[in-house]
């Protein structure tokens, strides 16, 4: 049994992107502030804070979560992914990132993060998902640039290229 | 904005939690899946001394078929059972047809894979899918707690808005729906938005061409659900859903006015109890 009490501070550890990282925590942290603050991975953007935008959205074994909805202790011992480790170590983009930059599929980008890493789990168990698919999953995020075709432009370029 | 400070506590069997509870009362939350109770903690509507973390507990994360002689058969649902768990069971269109008809509807995808069956239940919000369909097919809610095990039928469980009969000490362990093989299903809802909260949803459920259980949201505290006599010719089965829309009102809040919702139920409802009897024939 885990316990921590309220105005204690405690080491919490996970693994970040392949890497086994560990920072300080409060109980009330949430795992978004973790990230940006305790572990320095700014990527991960911050937008309502209470679950409706998208933005915070990361990959928590693999599967897309709010992470202003999780307490950076939920994921103690867990496997994140965050946005930082969709690209190439040189800095190429992946097909889903290139599949962005092609179709005009973000603007100012404070919402993209999320939005790629929504799909990078959505596309995983559905790669070949159809328009009326990726607009349902795309209800999950706000965007106020790009009107979303782009997005789902992006997308659909994506899933016509996978086998 | 950021909670309030809470002592935080992952048990990991279903009797530490129960003990937990019992040492907090009041002042401790069940946390599952926290896609309603961290939005809350965050906006401070709702403050905790103690989150008690289920989510890791085995025994909780189970999908079962439960037999039952007068009951029938029922699905078992744990408290740690994700809505897209039970989505991708690979048996629940066969077993659960309106459940597998209002899982698409509840939150997001990315909130699915987090939020749990019980705890769309356990918050209770008037206009909710998952409590709708279990009021409609008569499902259970199973309630632990030091002092022993009840189950409570889902109409008993919850009473009113954000209201239900559990009390401090019990932890909601699971819910029961009932098996409705064959039978026709269908379910429609009116949201400002994909995956926001309905502002009236309607479920109904066929079991022949002559028996159709109506369920709405969103129209009262808590979903109501009615029988309608299909014989009925389908002018009939409208002028009944009408002045059923005038008996319960509806209410208004920032979404709709009790009008708009007495409109929306006149419409959806005999879409649904259309649809349910085409399934059933």
């Amino acid at each position: 049994m885990r316990r921590v009490k309220r105005n204690e501070r405690v080491r919490v550890s996970l693994t970040l992107n392949g890497r086994k990282l560990a920072a300080e925590a409060e109980p009330r942290t949430l795992l978004c502030d973790f990230l940006r603050h305790g572990l320095g991975a700014t990527g991960t953007h911050v937008g309502c804070e209470h679950g409706v935008c998208g933005a915070c959205t990361v990959l928590i074994d693999g599967v897309a979560t709010r992470s202003c909805l999780t307490l950076a202790v939920q994921a103690e011992g867990c496997e994140v992914r965050t946005v930082e480790s969709l690209a190439a170590p040189d800095g190429t983009l992946n097909p889903l990132q290139q599949a962005f930059a092609d179709n005009h599929a973000l603007q100012c980008g404070f919402c993209t993060p999320g939005i790629l890493m929504s799909f990078t789990d959505y596309l995983s168990r559905n790669p070949q998902a159809s328009e009326a698919e990726i607009r349902d999953v795309l209800t999950g995020h706000l965007c106020r640039c790009t009107g979303y075709a782009g997005i789902v432009a992006a997308v659909k370029d994506v899933t016509k290229s996978s086998p | 904005m950021k909670p309030r400070p809470f002592d935080y506590i992952r048990p990991d069997t279903i009797e530490e939690a129960v003990a937990l509870l019992a040492e907090y009362g009041d002042g401790a939350r069940i946390l599952a899946g926290g896609q309603s109770l961290v939005p809350m903690l965050n906006l401070r509507i709702v403050e905790a001394e103690a989150l008690i973390d289920v989510s890791r507990i085995a025994a909780l994360d189970v999908i079962g078929e439960v037999s039952d002689k007068e009951l029938g058969n029922r699905i078992e649902i744990g408290a740690a059972v994700t809505q897209n768990k039970l989505m991708a069971w690979p048996r629940l269109a066969e077993k659960l047809p309106l459940v597998a008809a209002a899982l698409p509807h509840v939150g997001h995808f990315q909130t699915r894979n987090k939020g749990t069956v019980c705890g769309s239940i356990a918050h209770a919000d008037p206009s909710s899918e998952l409590p709708l369909t279990l009021a409609l097919l008569g499902g259970e809610v199973v309630l632990k707690s030091q002092r022993g095990e009840r189950v409570l039928a889902a109409n008993e469980f919850q009473k009113d808005m954000l209201t239900t009969s559990r009390a401090a000490d019990e932890l909601i362990a699971a819910v029961r729906f009932p098996v409705t093989n064959g039978a026709g299903v269908a379910f429609r809802e009116v949201a400002r938005r994909h995956g926001d909260f309905a502002i009236v949803a309607v479920a109904a459920v066929a079991e022949n061409k002559n028996a159709v259980r109506l369920g709405v949201g969103g129209m009262a505290g808590k979903p109501v659900v009615r029988q309608i006599a299909a014989k009925e010719s389908s002018d009939a089965i409208a002028e009944t859903i009408a002045s059923w829309a005038d008996e319960l009102e509806g209410y208004e809040d920032l979404h709709a006015s009790a009008a708009m919702r007495r409109d929306l139920l006149r419409n959806l409802a005999p879409l649904a109890v259309e649809e349910a009897i085409r399934c059933a024939a």
